[in-house]
């Protein structure tokens, strides 16, 4: 059983499709372990499959964990909020459908910060997650469950959505890979809503292959969602040994003041590597990121507000009757939603009155634009840019609840690619004091080839082991 | 002094489409509640919309045939506010960047023409039938997401009469478009009158109210009326007119303001991020003016200009469709009397079939083309022309054969018209008198008499010369 968790996924399938494994002890080994999760990480785990898993998809039946706010049918989809308590969907979000197809088994549902908002994971109203690397401390956030589900060898697998760092931080916080793809790559037909313009679907794995893996059977346009595009190409499973070619920018925004000397170190070290492996790595400019932090915490909280006015109490999730409907309206919204949520929901909608749209709402739509256009200009010189992934690693339960500007802080790295709707990947880039920290890579829309392939290098030349964590 | 009203008019449309605005979902009408929703339209968590192509294609229809210039380029927006016929806690609406604006229609200019989606139905089970004070409230989501297009006008009319027929026509061009039922009792068009006045002469605006939801013709024309009434009162008692929204109480005619969800002012709108904009290229509104036909406002101007109708019957027959189609096919049979046909059509004919479409009555129009031309070659005199009327009405048939059949045809000149007249002055000797007299008055029971025996087959003007012969005034 201990080699059978020392495969990754994609090692899984080939020995799967050579018949030296059963897809259903792969499904049974993974079920068992997420059921005896003691890291809080799942909020549902999948029966028994007594007829068998279907091995003959590409695949190959290998489980799949898939954070709580992707709808699937009949099985309960509650966002991390209480307000959504026991809510069985009728329908199946189009990105686990176009998994579920392509062979993954769905093995349960992965806890979360409630609708996505929080980096720590302790904004669920189904307890928080700890991290496997060490359980006084958080996995990191929004996408805590799926991130530390992996990590523990809980699933081999996971799925996560990153709206400003909710699958890029996380990864880097348990030493696993996260991927947020290029917005629009990934329908998000089915995904419970956080913020409509930033959200998007993305993996979580071991390594950089299985990520790749991952990815090629979730991307494509979707007639449901009139956002989401078709990818321009196939997404190639990565290869190759060198950097050589490949000119890799610094944003000096992202990687000064703020983070944390081990993070700092870590860093450093791996800019040397990728010289080593004969990437050019030198210093750039993106002037409007210091202020993405500001602008994505109006633009996200101005559509949240919108996105979670549909729980009001009438057609499903809590009710609490009131006085009337005013009172029914507030008073299931007052005991269905937590403190973070109510905070952005003020923020948003504060953001969008009348009279302050411009100064709040429509200034940040316009720090974006810049955002963009930095990230834009940056790319006619550079490759790829590369950041740390969070400013520091996992820190201790309740140490940033009550400070939640040190918590939107976390965010600093990955928010501006998600402004600019580009993608990133963060890559377990070694341990400081014993901790996973994160490497982060990003690149233009739809550079996802590139992007897995750099980080691949990278990953081979790093070799890093994160068995640890799965004992 | 006195007082001028402005008015400007707010125009829901529902839309013809197969499906919703933004999902499958087929459209319905009296099915069993809740039987036409999906995940989209009834706001489930995950849902995402999708703009209808079709829905897209009826606005610019309806934009076009308004005179609109369509935007190359337009955006959805959310219009935020908690009700519970609104699943997702926002409409998804068109605000700053309409699909058309621009326009008009008539004497009326046309703002905006936008895309937007329907809320649901809601029923309030208890004595009050309102939301306050119900003993329950139940909604029925078959009609949430159904198309609409809101048509905003300029503040151009100045009375309630104005307004009822400005939409009679607006009612004519979307039902000729194809793209509505345009049904007010049933609320697939609906009207809601922005109303001010203001001292005549000024060109200042007043307050004005918005007068909401008035599912008829008639209804329109007596609330607006009722509240010009109410402001002038005001105005004239030194007070001032406050701006709020008002209900219209068909029964009673009272007025009285609306509190509901309009208490919210503040609608937060931003730009809907779950939808691409549209983007209209000349392909589309090609296709769109390629599908218009002749319009009703072009159809009584044609009347006018080339068939020289006055501009009255041009439009009592262009504004109602199955008239003017009825119009032209007798136009066809026999065109050379198109103003007495005109009159035949929308006179003596809609008395008789009323609302009904003509071409469903036993009158074909080639029959009242003849009729026309009987009557103007002086064949038959109109009196007897409404009684071949009748009889065609009552069976079909053929005028010609009509006349003959009943003995209708006029009494020209000559010896037997002659020897009525001469006997109808023999009968009456004191209008005689008179007549010599010089008093033409008096003319009148002397051709009663002749129409009496003659059963109205004499032309009048015929009974007259004769008179005048015979008297030899």
């Amino acid at each position: 059983m201990t080699e059978l968790l020392d495969l990754t996924a994609a090692q899984a399938i080939s020995r799967i499709q050579a018949g030296d494994l059963a897809a259903g002890e792969v499904f049974e080994t993974y079920r068992e372990r997420a059921a005896a999760d003691d890291l809080n990480a799942f909020t549902w785990v999948a029966d028994p499959a007594p007829d068998g898993v279907p091995s003959g998809a590409p695949l190959a039946g290998i489980p799949l964990a898939v954070k709580d706010l992707f709808c699937t049918e009949g099985v309960p989809s509650q966002s991390g909020s209480k307000i959504l308590e026991g809510y069985r969907p009728p329908y199946t979000a189009t990105a686990v459908e176009k998994l579920t197809r392509a062979g993954a088994t769905l093995l349960g549902k992965t806890n979360q910060d409630e609708f996505a908002m929080g980096s720590s994971n302790e904004n669920s109203a189904y307890g928080p997650v700890r991290n496997p690397w060490d359980r006084e401390r958080v996995p990191g956030g929004s996408s805590g469950g799926s991130a530390a589900a992996v990590a523990a060898g809980l699933a081999p697998w996971a799925l996560g959505t990153d709206t400003g760092g909710s699958i890029r931080q996380p990864a880097a916080l348990c030493g696993i890979v996260g991927l947020k793809p290029t917005y629009g790559a990934i329908s998000r037909y089915g995904m419970i809503a956080f913020a409509s313009s930033l959200d998007q679907a993305g993996p979580f794995t071991r390594d950089v292959t299985d990520a790749a893996l991952v990815l090629r059977h979730m991307v494509g346009q979707d007639p449901c969602d009139s956002t989401s595009l078709a990818f321009p190409e196939e997404i190639a499973l990565p290869q190759g040994v060198d950097l050589r070619g490949l000119t890799l920018g610094v944003p000096q925004e992202l990687t000064g003041d703020g983070i944390e000397p081990g993070v700092r170190e870590a860093f450093n070290a791996t800019l040397a590597l990728a010289e080593q492996l004969g990437a050019r790595v030198e210093t750039c400019s993106l002037p409007h990121a210091p202020h993405a932090l500001s602008a994505y915490y109006l633009i996200a909280p101005a559509e949240a507000s919108a996105n979670l006015a549909r729980f009001d109490g009438v057609r499903y999730g809590l009710r609490v009757e009131g006085d009337d409907l005013l009172g029914m309206y507030t008073q299931t919204r007052e005991a269905g939603f937590g403190a973070e949520v109510k905070r952005r929901i003020m923020l948003g909608t504060y953001a969008l009155s009348s009279g302050y749209y411009d100064a709040y709402y429509g200034r940040a739509q316009q720090v974006r634009t810049k955002v963009a256009e930095d990230f834009r200009a940056a790319f006619e010189r550079f490759d790829l840019l590369v950041t740390p992934t969070a400013p520091s690693v996992a820190f201790r339960l309740g140490e940033k609840v009550d400070d939640p500007l040190a918590m939107y802080l976390n965010d600093v790295c990955t928010v501006p690619m998600s402004l600019a709707g580009i993608p990133a990947i963060s890559i377990p880039n070694g341990l400081s004091d014993g901790l996973p920290v994160g490497f982060q890579l990003c690149g233009p829309a739809f550079s996802e080839n590139r992007l897995l392939q750099a980080a691949y290098v990278l990953e081979q030349a790093l070799d890093f082991d994160g068995s640890a964590a799965r004992r | 002094m006195s007082y001028e009203p402005v008015i400007g008019l707010e125009i829901h449309v529902q839309l013809k489409t197969r499906t919703k605005m933004f999902c499958g979902c087929e459209l319905s009408f009296g099915d069993p509640p809740n039987t036409h929703t999906c995940p989209v339209c009834l706001g489930l968590p995950g849902a995402l919309p999708v703009a209808n192509a079709r829905a897209i294609h009826y606005a610019l229809l309806i934009g076009l045939a308004l005179g609109c210039e369509p935007a190359p380029r337009s955006i959805f927006h959310r219009k935020n506010y908690f009700y519970p016929d609104l699943p997702k806690g926002y409409q998804i609406s068109q605000y700053d960047i309409p699909i058309c604006s621009g326009g008009r229609l008539g004497d009326v200019r046309i703002h905006r023409a936008h895309l937007e989606e329907d809320a649901a139905k809601l029923v309030h089970v208890g004595a009050s039938g309102r939301i306050h004070g119900a003993d329950e409230s139940v909604v029925d989501f078959n009609r949430g997401g159904t198309p609409l297009v809101e048509i905003v006008t300029e503040p151009d009319v100045r009375s309630a009469a104005q307004a009822r027929e400005w939409l009679t026509l607006l009612r004519e061009t979307l039902r000729q478009l194809g793209v509505s039922d345009v049904n007010m009792e049933e609320g697939s068009l609906r009207c809601d009158a922005n109303v001010s006045i203001r001292p005549a002469g000024s060109d200042v605006l007043g307050t004005k109210t918005e007068l909401k939801n008035m599912n008829s013709f008639r209804y329109l024309e007596r609330g607006i009326e009722a509240e010009i009434a109410r402001q002038t009162a005001i105005v004239e008692a030194g007070g001032q007119v406050e701006q709020e929204t008002l209900h219209y109480d068909v029964v009673t005619g009272a007025i009285s303001s609306l509190r509901s969800k309009e208490e919210a002012h503040d609608y937060r709108y931003f730009p809907e991020p779950d939808l691409v904009p549209i983007v209209v290229d000349e392909g589309m509104i090609e296709a769109a003016r390629a599908e218009l036909p002749e319009l009703p406002a072009q159809r009584a101007e044609r009347y006018e200009r080339e068939l020289g109708l006055s501009p009255d019957s041009a439009r009592q027959l262009a504004f109602r469709a199955d008239l003017a189609a009825y119009f032209e096919q007798a136009l066809a049979s026999d065109g050379e009397h198109p103003q007495t046909l005109a009159n035949w059509v929308t006179g003596e004919l809609v008395a008789r079939v009323g609302d009904g479409d003509p071409a469903a009555s036993k009158v074909e129009p080639a029959a009242l083309a003849k009729l026309v031309a009987l009557l103007r070659a002086k064949q038959v005199t109109p009196g007897a022309a409404k009684q071949v009327l009748d009889t065609l009405v009552a069976r079909g048939g053929d005028p010609q054969a009509i006349v003959e059949a009943e003995g209708l045809r006029a009494i020209g000149g000559g010896d037997e018209l002659a020897e009525v007249v001469e006997r109808a002055l023999a009968s009456d000797p004191d209008a005689v008198e008179k007549l010599k007299a010089g008093n033409m008055k008096a003319i009148g029971p002397i051709v009663g008499f002749v129409m009496r025996e003659t059963k109205g087959r004499a032309d009048g003007g015929e009974v007259t010369r004769l008179v005048r012969e015979q008297l030899r005034l």
